[in-house]
């Protein structure tokens, strides 16, 4: 049998190489304009007006602190779910245990208002 | 016949490769290019169906004819799009950042199509079979939100920033209600290989042992392929087509279509994690087991399509307070009741 890194790697370069031959053959087939504006930010057919690349809304950050807390939680999590039959009571308390705190984390941080938008 | 037409074809190649003495490394990864023709096959003829039903499903929703010009009951309309796009002009624009903007695009596509790695198909029908098929199928699946961020920063674009601000928030905060709902369903079967899980499920379905666990995941993969209810990343209406904005031709037929796919690897999962995956109901097994796999991913895709015409667009703030105020504790109350339940389950048995 193949192994597993060998058969990711044979799905992601087919991916990969069949999106790069389209785009490519869509370069080719595709008829060419001279027109220089064709190549302007397309927004509401104004030219457009001020930088796109600006600091942007907090909010979405105080989002994602939350997320990558619950996201290393997951690491934790999995490997337990799958020996949970196998594992006692004592594991199952310890996760209970676990999992208290972070919702201890999520009630905190609902409390102080990172989940409201403002 | 028709069970094993797949496997038995696989296998029948397989001998013959050995019995030429080609060296055994040749025979696994030409299997395997076998396996990714078959699921690149899979992938484009459900796509070019699945936008002709959700158009022609739409309009019959709304009462219109829909697309009936292109064929017979405007059945090659799709094929005439794709033609069409094929025929734009591929550009970089000016502003962009060019190695991101380019980028994109490829990646997007290539998510879905490793995504198909892991997905049992029917009876032995994996293309192949990870023992960490969930976390992978986790993991792959949150590469999508980088990618979006790269199209949409890259762009240069007021809206494409908008949307791809938007898509961040909505993939990472509906991420962690489908990580618990999936991970009630590995404490049930006990294995992260989809293939087990398929396998746990051949007397009871998951549906009927974890029914809050479904509607969490239904609704939370929903806004993860971010149709309606949960298209506030494009929102046609708002931001124009959100990160796609600034794309053209092919560039934006990929997006399209790995949208698509999306949305069939969503319907297909929901299949596999909750409904029984390839397992026959009530014993029928005289249809084969990958069509059974096709009939429930269709249903499935019926069911999303019918809530996309049906609901409006939410508010963003909605949207995130929906997540993380009441799928996200639901979805821990319900890994709770599970282990509870599977202890006092096993208490009672022994």
């Amino acid at each position: 049998m193949l192994s597993p890194k060998g058969a990711i790697l044979i799905f992601f370069l087919t991916g990969f190489l069949l999106s790069i031959i389209i785009l490519v053959l869509n370069y080719l087939l595709s008829p060419k304009s001279k027109s220089l504006i064709k190549r302007e930010t397309y927004e509401c057919g104004l030219e457009t007006i001020g930088p796109t690349w600006v600091q942007f809304k907090g909010n979405y950050f105080m989002y994602a602190l939350v997320f990558v807390l619950f996201d290393v939680e997951t690491i934790f999590l999995y490997p337990w779910a799958v020996r949970f039959n196998v594992l006692g009571l004592f594991a199952f308390v310890e996760m209970v245990i676990f999992i208290g705190i972070l919702v201890l984390g999520l009630w905190y941080a609902w409390k102080e208002g990172a989940l409201e938008w403002k | 016949m028709g069970e094993n037409l797949f496997v038995g074809m696989a296998k029948g190649l397989r001998t013959w490769l050995e019995s030429n003495h080609f060296l055994p490394i040749v025979t696994d990864v030409f299997l395997m290019l076998l396996a990714v023709v078959g699921v690149l096959g899979f992938l484009f003829l459900n796509a070019l169906f699945l936008i002709y039903y959700d158009r022609k499903f739409g309009a019959w929703v709304q009462a219109r004819l829909g697309p009936n010009r292109v064929g017979p009951r405007g059945i090659f309309q799709t094929v005439a799009d794709t033609l069409k796009l094929f025929a734009k002009e591929i550009f970089i624009p000016n502003n962009v950042d060019r190695w991101p903007y380019l980028l994109a695009p490829v990646l997007i596509f290539t998510i879905p199509v490793m995504l198909f790695l892991v997905i049992p198909f029917g009876k032995g029908m994996v293309p192949y079979d990870l023992n960490l098929g969930v976390l992978y199928l986790v993991a792959v699946t949150s590469v999508e939100t980088i990618v979006l961020w790269m199209a949409g920063w890259s762009s240069n674009n007021k809206y494409s920033l908008l949307g791809a601000m938007r898509s961040v928030a909505q993939m990472l905060s509906y991420e962690m209600p489908v990580i618990f709902a999936m991970l009630s369903v590995v404490m049930m079967a006990g294995s992260m290989k989809l293939s087990d899980i398929v396998a746990a499920q051949q007397k009871v379905w998951f549906i009927f042992l974890q029914p809050v666990g479904f509607l969490i995941y239904f609704i939370a993969v929903n806004a993860e392929f971010k149709r309606t209810p949960f298209d506030l990343v494009e929102g046609e209406s708002e931001i124009i087509s959100g990160p796609y904005t600034e794309y053209s031709g092919m560039n934006f037929a990929l997006f399209f279509l790995a949208e698509y796919t999306n949305f069939m690897i969503g319907a297909i999962m929901v299949t596999t994690l909750f409904l029984g995956g390839w397992n026959a109901p009530f014993g029928w097994t005289f249809i084969p087991s990958w069509l059974w796999f096709i009939i429930k991913m269709y249903f499935v895709i019926t069911l999303y399509m019918w809530t996309r015409w049906t609901f409006l667009r939410i508010r963003i703030d909605q949207m995130l307070n929906f997540a993380w105020k009441f799928l996200l504790p639901v979805s821990l109350v319900n890994i709770f009741v599970t282990g509870v339940g599977l202890y006092l389950y096993r208490m009672i048995r022994w």
